[in-house]
């Protein structure tokens, strides 16, 4: 079987067996709109997004003169009054336990102190509860957000200046919306809470799609930098040819940075339940995969529509078709 | 040849330099063998600060929002902990920070910092009760030139005009001074004194006694603050620590002017002093030397290193809106047990292992230089996160472990790049040691054009981010930088004397770079042959027969356009 995929490799490298990822661009650009207005609409009609209490604040309770520290207590007896509350439990000092909810009602907030009184043998008085305010501020996201779109436009400028063609840094910049857009998306369609790791994986993903979109618009600029005019291929079949050859890389590479993730996910969603590993992997695994497809069916796609309109590649493409049809009519 | 083998040495003595510098750090200082964890994993410290207020006062959540991004400003400035600090009840501000903290962190979060530039009116030694002490204040004051104001005549004469006019000093005003004992300073509630009223304090260490004027230069006016050495005016360092202050355009127009007024008074006379207060207590009362118009002055006094930088910080992300004071101080246990740390490296471990599955499989036995080149990508890393935990108080955070884990795909995309690079120049008909070299020189473009990306992308979040995310980018720059050294000094090296052995060299089947399952026909050593399209259907090789045609028609109808221009199509 690797055997086939080699030679699988190799019909790609030479053009006997080709893709057409940039001749189909329409079917492509449809599925991703309607994936984007998906990914838009849903979490609208879910009511936003869910964020953790670490963006929120929440409530905590602290229950002082334990004898025994065991925080598993805790976590059951939150559970026990709000199903699915996820509790961050810790032990402060020697004999204090700390538990940390979303924002609470002022009942279920009573009901919380009874059951964790009940749950560590202490009178309820010896339960504090009080609010905390987010660790993770606006201040926080602020800079985030400052520091991303210096990013975006740095990059955005390293491309244009190495590919020599603005048009590059164009579509790997739509590709990349296209790519956070779906995976935040993913999130607020399925409801699941926005905790800082999930944050710190959408930041990753951010990297990994731009990464892989260079990677392959590399072997697209060397194919139509090395055509020149003499070339019997239009630019768009160049840039098609370009995404062939780098097909097994992409498919190679997506395999090999998404076995790592699944591991994480699946172990971290199964195994342990909802918490940091489950949030950043999720985050990775959807954007690996969505990252790396859209390389291939957006980033090309646009980047070779983009050019066509130029003149010279107009009047080159004219050529080249003008000597298939007179060639195709001469054959028969 | 030659040249692979250096760069496996040199990657040796950055591997044996790197774990030299751990070792050294941990027999001779405080660094350990493995990285210290974050908060999430091993717990810490859980400070809780309560805000100083005196009656009646009350505390606002925007000033504690604001003292909270302070306060996460400064600690940020010590390093990349990631510590958690939040606000409790409307009231406090809480700090989580990994590790047990020292008087100097416990300073750098709570003090609140506001510096004020007040003019010396009046000094003296300070005696805990004595009234009528004699003795001459440092910058010896003698008697003839008066510094004593005369109080009780003074005042009466007239409203003060400026900042340093000894009128400020009412009768009231100089009895309390007299009675101020230096030893209650840190009892009295700082930053009391309004800043147009004068101030009565002493110098830190309780050994001189003040009456300031007004705050004349204010801290909010302070665009910088750096520590460092203080060189002497032949700019040779004096072995002293100060801070180097850089204020905005309005400090140092308000600095000129004061530094001009007070250039006036003879340096015998106090006034001619001016005292830098923090949080009310006196740093130091320097002379006035010159008249500073460049809006840089450098503060010295007792620092040592470390507290010119912890002032530093502080003076640069501003002054607290309130003063705090530590209510407890308790140590806390990771919310993430460690079975959730085991789970994510178990889950790591799993993936490596299909990675290296999935490698053997695709690259057969070139897959081993991939798992080989992870290896000694995972030892660098391991080496620089220790010594980054021990330097820069680095911690791995859940988080952090989980970015490591991705980051094996990132780094393994390096040598898919570079192998497919060589697999398309063996197509090509190049012998394999040619094939090596022009895919290396190909692959290494691509490496580093993708790779400044994602290395971009890590310094800017790094220097612009906050919190968290200021971890991230640093894993995420590290392993950035170790996947290129480690592709450039060890996989490149690999595979060039891989190329020279008869296994590889031979075309092996199971070697990966069998040049006849990769469709190229292989004649011997440095013999080149044009690229071959492998007719499979017919209908590919129909195509590729008109593709001829259509090459020969395209060029005679070039040639014809030359001829004749406009007439083709």
């Amino acid at each position: 079987m690797a055997g086939a995929f080699a030679k699988f490799g190799n019909d790609l490298y030479t053009g006997a067996r080709s893709i057409d990822f940039v001749g189909k661009r329409r079917m492509w650009y449809s599925i991703a709109a309607v994936l984007i207005l998906v990914s838009i609409i849903v979490p609208i009609l879910r009511g936003g997004f869910v964020f953790g209490i670490e963006f929120r604040g929440g409530s905590e309770f602290v229950v002082s003169e334990v004898a025994d520290v065991e925080e598993q207590l805790a976590t059951d007896a939150v559970n026990s009054v709000v199903a699915e509350a996820n509790p961050r439990v810790s032990v402060v000092g020697s004999n204090s336990i700390r538990v940390q909810t979303e924002q609470l009602t002022q009942e279920e907030s009573g009901q919380v102190r009874d059951a964790l009184a009940a749950a560590y043998d202490v009178p309820v008085s010896d339960v504090a509860a009080s609010f905390i305010g987010p660790t993770w501020g606006a201040d926080i996201t602020g800079a985030a957000i400052r520091a991303l779109i210096v990013f975006i436009l740095v990059a955005a400028l390293f491309m244009a200046l190495y590919f020599r063609t603005w048009k590059m840094a164009l579509a790997a910049n739509l590709s990349l919306f296209h790519v956070i857009i779906i995976t935040v998306g993913v999130y607020g369609i399925f409801g699941f809470e926005i905790t800082p790791a999930a944050v710190i994986g959408f930041l990753t993903i951010l990297g990994y799609a731009l990464y892989d979109t260079v990677v392959v618009f590399d072997k697209v600029r060397e194919n139509t930098a090395e055509d020149g005019d003499e070339s019997r291929r239009t630019f768009a079949e160049s840039v098609n040819l370009g995404v062939n050859q780098t097909l097994v890389r992409s498919i190679n590479t997506g395999v090999v940075a998404a076995l790592p993730v699944a591991s994480i996910l699946f172990i971290g969603a199964y195994v342990l339940g909802a918490g940091t590993l489950r949030d950043i992997s999720l985050a990775l695994f959807i954007g690996i995969v969505v990252g790396t497809y859209s390389t291939i069916f957006i980033a090309a796609p646009l980047y070779s529509q983009l050019r066509e309109g130029e003149p010279a590649i107009k009047a080159h493409t004219k050529k080249v078709l003008a000597a298939r049809a007179l060639s195709g009519a001469s054959a028969k | 040849m030659k040249k692979a083998w250096r760069s496996l040495a040199w990657l040796g003595v950055i591997t044996v330099g790197l774990t030299a510098l751990l070792a050294g750090g941990v027999l001779f200082s405080t660094a350990t063998w493995a990285p210290k964890l974050a908060l999430d994993l091993e717990g810490g410290t859980q400070i809780i600060l309560a805000p100083r207020l005196e009656s009646g006062q009350t505390v606002t959540q925007e000033q504690l929002d604001q003292a909270v991004s302070i306060i996460r400003d400064r600690i940020d400035a010590a390093g990349v902990a990631e510590a958690e600090v939040t606000t409790q009840g409307g009231q406090n501000v809480v700090v989580s920070i990994p590790g047990e903290p020292d008087a100097q962190t416990l300073a750098r979060i709570q003090s609140s910092a506001k510096l004020e530039f007040r003019p010396v009116i009046y000094t003296d030694v300070a005696t805990s009760s004595s009234v009528d002490s004699t003795s001459s204040p440092t910058p010896e004051p003698t008697d003839s030139s008066s510094p004593t104001p005369e109080p009780l005549a003074t005042t009466a004469t007239a409203a003060p005009t400026d900042a340093s006019d000894p009128n400020w000093v009412s009768p009231a005003l100089y009895d309390e001074y007299l009675n101020f004992d230096c030893s209650t300073l840190e009892d009295t509630n700082a930053n009391v004194a309004p800043a147009d009223e004068p101030l009565i304090t002493c110098e830190q260490d309780g050994s001189f006694k003040y009456i300031l004027g007004p705050v004349e230069v204010s801290g909010e006016t302070i665009s910088d603050a750096t520590s460092g050495l203080v060189p002497n005016s032949q700019g040779v360092s004096t072995g002293v620590w100060g801070v180097f202050i850089t204020f905005n355009g309005e400090g140092t127009e308000q600095f000129a002017q004061v530094t001009e007024r007070l250039y006036g008074f003879p340096d015998t006379d106090p006034r001619n002093r001016f005292a830098i207060v923090l949080d009310g207590a006196v740093i130091s009362a320097p002379t006035t030397n010159a008249i500073i118009t460049d809006g840089k002055p450098v503060i010295s006094g007792n620092f040592t290193q470390e507290t010119a930088k912890v002032l530093a910080d502080q003076l640069k992300f501003g002054a607290l809106p309130i003063g705090f004071e530590v209510q407890s101080n308790e140590t806390i246990s990771a919310t993430l047990g460690t079975t959730q740390l085991q789970s994510g490296i178990i889950a790591g471990l799993i993936g490596l292992i299909l990675v290296v599955i999935y490698s053997l499989f695709q690259y057969r036995l070139l897959g081993t230089v991939t798992i080989a080149s992870l290896v000694v990508a995972a030892v660098l890393t391991y080496l620089v996160i220790a010594i980054l935990s021990w330097r820069q108080g680095y911690r791995l955070s859940l988080a952090g472990v989980a970015g490591l884990i991705v980051a094996i795909g990132l780094t393994v995309d390096s040598f898919i790049v570079y192998f497919e690079r060589i697999r398309d120049e063996l197509r090509d008909g190049r012998a394999l040691e040619g094939a090596v070299e022009a895919g290396w020189k190909r692959a290494l473009r691509t490496i580093y054009s993708s790779k400044t990306i994602n290395l971009l992308s890590a310094i800017i979040l790094f220097f612009l981010a906050v919190g968290n995310v200021r971890g991230f980018a640093l894993t995420l720059g590290i392993t950035v930088v170790i996947d290129v050294i480690v592709v450039v000094l060890f996989t490149h090296p690999m595979l060039q004397l891989l190329a020279a052995t008869k296994f590889f060299s031979s075309g092996h089947p199971a070697s990966g770079l069998d040049p006849n399952a990769l469709g190229a026909v292989y004649r011997g050593r440095a013999q080149f042959r044009e690229p071959v399209v492998a007719p499979k259907s017919g209908a590919s090789r129909e195509a590729a027969k008109r593709q001829t045609i259509a090459e020969r028609k395209a060029a005679e109808l070039d040639a014809a356009s030359t001829r004749t221009k406009g007439k083709d199509s």
